[in-house]
């Protein structure tokens, strides 16, 4: 056994320098040919070490979606599925909330100081 | 492979509470050993007869060793995992295992929390997940609520319903001198009271309290001899799902579809034997995904299932007597105030509230954001 490092960042960091470059970047299993968010280093359940760095279509559909209410104001919180099949929180631009189904398309936003995926209703994609 | 060896060889014999409500001025660990003690002197026993240790807290790193320094113990078996409020029916099947394998003959499991006097919002020491924290989330309701509008959006379960669910547990609330909030609730109240995270309003949501909870078992031998009439634990399962809520692969499925039937393949009972049905309701919706993911009614038929009084006092089906923690208490993990109240009505000592019959009951812990469920069943001397 030889438990030394792995060069380089890990895929938690990778994610970000993407993100940095202005990319949405998730991971696909080339076994499985599964997507993976958020970044592992092995597939999960099947354990496959053969992630790969793939550009997501940034395309999805509002699973679920929540606005929080509070003196402070309110601001939604959404549960978005990608077209590539896994899902992430996020949050729905431009809207106090959107209908479960609505399509979305997501881009890079800061958010307090820090690079983060948030999504915009795509014109004319309503809840089916 | 279910565990049947487990069926009923260990049983509760004690149990305490302390503080539930406001108790100002006490801290966390006060609640607990002040529940702690109650719980084994309910038992007829001394606190030198302890030498088993079971505990989680929200502010204790390392709580065996917070509780047994407390107490002033030894235990030869501790255990202290940790799955939010199910950690505690989880620690159920830890100490049977550990009793049954001779490792100890007397196990405390216990919790204490001062979270209501301490600051009035619930004490996590739950870590923030770096790739849900850009947007602020603010668990768990954010969780439950995405939860809620999922089932409603395939469901068609509508606030109402959800509203039945608060109203039902004050009625029952009202039958508890123990229960923190007490008096009329109706279902307007609940749908007209300020809106935290839609669907979910403030009635929707489970009282934020103080409270120590504990209970000791021992081998069913033993238990026999002892002061109070037990209640055996017949068999616990447990299953987790997931740790973030964009993990959850269906957010109208908890894995208690999972977690009961292995309870229930231990006792060699089934959904229709249980004559009382303790689930922990964290937020309305989780007590409507309880009773549909444990087998009290289809999945999906939650809603309907409790309009009409059905969990209510006189309904079908009794579902969290005390109140539960939407009316009597929930100091941030409540797991183990399921099991005090039934064993309070295994016993026959919950006075206005009591069940005619009360030989079968389910405690349903849930944890995280309905990422870690666990069942266990437990019974009177009849079911043995």
């Amino acid at each position: 056994m030889h438990p030394m490092a792995t060069p380089g960042p890990g895929p938690e960091a990778q994610y970000r320098a993407f993100l940095q470059e202005g990319r949405f970047m998730i991971q696909r299993s080339a076994s499985s040919g599964k997507h993976v968010f958020y970044p592992r280093v092995a597939a999960p359940v099947t354990g496959a070490a053969d992630l790969e760095w793939v550009e997501a279509s940034g395309l999805g559909t509002v699973y679920s979606i929540t606005v929080n209410r509070s003196r402070a104001g309110n601001y939604n919180i959404a549960l978005v599925e990608l077209d590539e099949g896994p899902r992430l929180m996020t949050r729905i631009e431009g809207v106090e909330t959107a209908a479960i189904g609505t399509r979305v398309k997501g881009r890079i936003a800061d958010i307090d100081g820090e690079l983060a995926m948030v999504f915009d209703v795509v014109a004319g994609g309503g809840a089916s | 492979m279910s565990g049947t060896s487990l069926r009923g060889k260990t049983a509760i014999v004690g149990i305490g509470g302390a503080g539930w409500g406001e108790a100002p001025g006490r801290s966390a660990m006060e609640l607990l050993g002040e529940a702690s003690l109650a719980a084994i002197a309910d038992a007829g026993l001394e606190l030198k007869d302890i030498d088993g240790l079971c505990a989680a807290t929200s502010t204790h790193a390392f709580p065996t060793l917070s509780v047994a320094e407390y107490l002033g113990i030894k235990p030869s078996f501790f255990e202290g995992t940790n799955v939010g409020g199910s950690s505690f029916e989880m620690h159920l099947l830890q100490a049977a295992m550990a009793l049954e394998a001779g490792i100890c003959n007397a196990v405390l499991v216990c919790y204490g929390s001062n979270q209501r006097t301490a600051g009035g919002k619930l004490v996590s020491m739950s870590e923030p997940q770096w790739h849900e924290s850009p947007y602020k989330p603010r668990h768990p309701i954010t969780a439950y609520a995405l939860a809620a509008q999922r089932h409603m959006h395939e469901f068609g379960t509508t606030r109402e319903m959800l509203a039945d669910i608060a109203v039902s547990a004050r009625q029952w609330a009202n039958m508890n001198p123990a229960a923190f909030e007490r008096g009329p609730l109706t279902r307007e109240d609940v749908l007209n009271a300020r809106m935290v995270s839609d669907p979910l309003t403030t009635r929707d949501c489970c009282l934020v309290t103080d409270g120590g909870a504990a209970c000791v078992m021992v081998r069913a031998d033993r238990a026999k001899s002892l002061k109070q009439k037990p209640a055996y634990v017949l068999g616990v399962g447990g299953a987790h799902s997931h740790r973030s809520i964009a993990q959850m692969a269906d957010l109208t499925r908890t894995v208690a579809a999972e977690s009961g039937p292995r309870a229930f393949a231990m006792a060699g009972l089934k959904p229709s034997d249980c004559d009382l049905v303790m689930l922990y309701d964290a937020f309305t919706i989780t007590t409507l995904l309880f009773l549909e993911d444990l087998g009290f009614c289809p999945k999906g038929e939650g809603g309907r299932f409790v309009q009409d009084g059905t969990i209510a006092p006189g309904g079908k089906l009794a579902v969290n007597t005390s109140g539960g923690g939407l009316s009597c208490v929930h100091p941030g993990m409540y797991g183990l105030f399921l099991i005090v109240e039934a064993v309070m009505q295994i016993r026959g000592q919950a006075g206005e509230r009591q069940l005619d019959t009360c030989d079968v009951a389910i405690c349903h812990g849930n944890g995280g954001t309905l990422s870690s469920q666990v069942t266990a069943l437990l019974g009177s001397g009849a079911t043995l």
